[in-house]
């Protein structure tokens, strides 16, 4: 009886491990203390947590658990710290594959290392142009690169222009003014710099008038000198494309000052739930391109969404996309049936993935194919404490974006 | 647009002159470089946070207990790690790097790297020539103004202010005469500390709290203490002044350019220093002490 019971027990303890033959290592990069890190991880564990659940990923017949290796980049402060953290996490952890990433200057450097060493890294944070020009100068060694989230800087300037060409119409609408004046402030850092040359003319074309651009510090805790000339001018667009903690504090003086002008463009702080509380309730009205929403840009858009915010207290922003990283490696692994980037990267190149922020196809770059039914993005607004969706209106669930009244 | 320089040069060097007042007084007196000192304006500003957003506690208990805890603070930090070392200057830079480093990988790991608000102490905003200024912001100028004046008549109209005074003009001398120095250099850590704890209390709630916003205001404060004169009050005053308009002027005159307004304001600092290297109203180096 007892031998019996004990037999069970040991059957019952070997069951999973039987189950699953082997892991596959994914090294989640990101800086921890922040919470893009945070981000990048939660996104990274619900995905691994729901695919282990459901059995694993399913590589040639084996089932194979995932394991997930967090690495502390510290990118916001130290580029050697990202080298050193994706280097320790290739060689030391023997990660097979490589997920997150976010400040542009760091993520160039890791995609270096991840060359180096052969490993698919899925990018989810950095927007920089270069890292897909260089998987299309040179095959060969980057290869290994693929964009996730967000969509490239000059495809983020296609979807800035749709947004603004609704925003300067309600504008033209509302307000009676036939050519709404609009001021650029863009934090100084190098993502953003092929937005900004490539803006202003744009602009003009949309009959806008560009009343001057302002470029402070990502990490300016002080913009009132370029609000007042912002103000001074009569400007009703204040277009911001900011990344750092600037964000924060251009949304909150904006509403200090009782600025006529609303806010459009990127801010990442203001993707965050955090962002209504650090601006201390006074950023109504600022507006941003985000990735998710609970709106149908994809069937998998609500359910990620919600049950993002049930396992965490707060919907995921765009460094969440390690979630559609890891969907999208399973998919490509099973397909494949092999775990090989040689082989996988063919697979990968032909893909069309459908995740929670769009269906991602990729260029030769590896890119994520820009455009409506593919990957767009989403633009949304601070509305009295809460954030709504506003952008791409034909999709179900947006909301009308509101001028601030005065 | 000259209305706008006016007015925004003046809160700015309003929130300048807080902490380089406080950093050049205990530098004046007791020969301490305390590279902590923005460290110490990034612990009261957390200490401020917590007690007003996480406790509910109200505006005026929330600041006077979080300037008291800095404040208390920086007296054990001084007696337990400056004091020991306090001859040697280098070693005394040093373990002020290191305490700053500390508070800020404390206030990391219990409050993350999120960006926090504090709600302003006073809504709504006033019009001055067309220019419109938060009332927060016209608060900080009025503390600030009170603060200079609190530290004057503590200087020159009290017992302590003699000693601290006795002790800035010759501190072997003030020795001889019987004074306790080491006391005395430690009121002055702490009234110091205390005014970087004023400045963190009522300036938090226009910027957002995070455990590295104490780094860009000590570039400040250098530029402005070293502009001033290592050690002068006065020059801290007048070069939080310069610092604050050439940061405006920067912004105004240059709109693509307005994060050069660090560089431009350490530019101004290494002209004067070139011109006059003991800062513009500093005692010239060594000799004199």
């Amino acid at each position: 009886m007892l031998r019996s019971a004990l037999l069970a027990c040991a059957l019952a303890l070997a069951a999973p491990l039987a189950l699953a033959q082997g892991t596959i290592k994914i090294g989640v990069l990101g800086p921890m203390t922040q919470p893009q890190g945070e981000y990048h991880w939660y996104g990274a564990e619900m995905a691994r947590d729901d695919i282990n659940k459901a059995g694993g990923i399913n590589v040639g017949g084996k089932k194979m658990q995932i394991e997930l290796v967090r690495a502390d980049t510290n990118e916001h402060q130290s580029i050697p710290d990202a080298t050193n953290a994706i280097e320790r996490v290739i060689t030391r952890d023997k990660v097979d594959f490589l997920v997150g990433g976010f400040r542009s200057e760091a993520v160039l450097a890791m995609q270096e290392v991840a060359a180096d060493y052969k490993k698919i890294f899925l990018g989810a944070g950095s927007a920089h142009p270069q890292l897909a020009q260089r998987v299309e100068k040179d095959y060969e060694r980057y290869k290994y690169w693929f964009r996730i989230t967000p969509v490239n800087s000059t495809d983020l300037g296609k979807t800035l222009v749709g947004v603004l060409g609704s925003v300067a119409g309600q504008i033209r609408k509302e307000l009676n003014k036939p050519t709404p004046k609009i001021a650029i402030l863009a934090e100084k850092a190098i993502w953003n710099e092929p937005i900004i040359k490539a803006l202003p003319p744009v602009f003009q074309k949309m009959k806008m008038e560009v009343v001057g651009t302002w470029q402070p510090s990502a990490l300016a805790t002080d913009v009132t000198a370029e609000l007042a000339a912002i103000d001074r001018a009569g400007t009703d667009i204040v277009f911001t494309l900011l990344s750092g903690p600037v964000g924060i504090t251009v949304g909150r003086q904006m509403g200090e000052r009782n600025m006529k002008a609303v806010a459009f463009g990127i801010n990442v702080e203001a993707q965050k739930e955090e962002f209504w509380q650090a601006a201390a309730g006074k950023a109504n009205y600022v507006s941003t391109l985000d990735t998710y929403a609970e709106v149908e840009m994809t069937p998998k858009s609500i359910p990620f969404v919600r049950a993002f915010k049930s396992r965490f207290g707060k919907p995921p922003t765009y460094t969440a996309g390690t979630h559609d990283a890891i969907y999208l490696l399973k998919e490509a692994i099973e397909k494949a049936g092999t775990t090989d980037a040689q082989k996988l990267i063919p697979v990968m190149e032909k893909m069309s993935y459908t995740g929670a922020g769009g269906v991602i196809e990729f260029t030769k770059g590896h890119d994520p194919i820009w455009g409506p039914g593919k990957s767009t993005g989403i633009a949304v607004q601070w509305q009295d404490g809460k954030k709504v969706a506003f952008w791409p209106p034909q999709v179900k669930g947006m909301q009308p974006f509101k001028l601030p009244s005065h | 647009m000259l209305q706008d320089i006016l007015i925004t040069g003046l809160v700015n060097s309003g929130v300048y002159a807080l902490l380089a007042i406080g950093f050049s007084l205990i530098f004046g007196v007791a020969r301490i470089v305390n590279i902590a000192h923005t460290a110490f304006y990034m612990l009261a500003a957390y200490c401020f946070y917590a007690l007003l957003v996480k406790t509910g506690l109200g505006f005026a208990g929330a600041a006077v207990i979080a300037v008291v805890a800095v404040t208390a603070l920086s007296v054990l930090c001084y007696r337990l790690v400056i004091e020991p070392v306090r001859e040697h200057e280098a070693a005394v830079l040093i373990a002020t790097i290191a305490l700053a480093l500390i508070f800020q990988e404390l206030m990391l790991l219990t409050f993350g790297g999120h960006y926090l608000g504090i709600p302003s102490t006073l809504e709504g905003s006033a019009r001055f020539f067309g220019v419109s200024i938060p009332y927060q912001r016209l608060l900080i100028l009025v503390v600030a103004a009170a603060m200079l004046g609190a530290v004057w008549f503590l200087l020159y109209r009290t017992r302590l202010g003699l000693a601290i005074r006795a002790t800035a003009n010759d501190l072997e001398v003030a020795n001889l005469m019987g004074m306790n120095v080491h006391r005395v250099a430690m009121a002055t850590v702490a009234i110091s500390v205390a005014l970087a704890a004023v400045a963190g209390v009522v300036v938090a709630p226009v910027f957002v709290v995070d455990p590295f916003m104490w780094l860009a205001p000590l570039v400040t404060m250098l530029a402005i203490v070293v502009l001033g004169g290592l050690g002068s009050m006065k020059g801290s005053l007048i070069g939080a002044l310069i610092i604050g308009y050439v940061e405006a002027i920067t912004v105004f005159a240059l709109p693509a350019g307005a994060y050069l307004k660090g560089a431009v304001a350490l530019l101004i600092m290494v002209a004067v220093l070139l011109a006059r290297p003991e800062g513009l109203f500093g005692v010239a180096f060594e000799e004199e002490r």
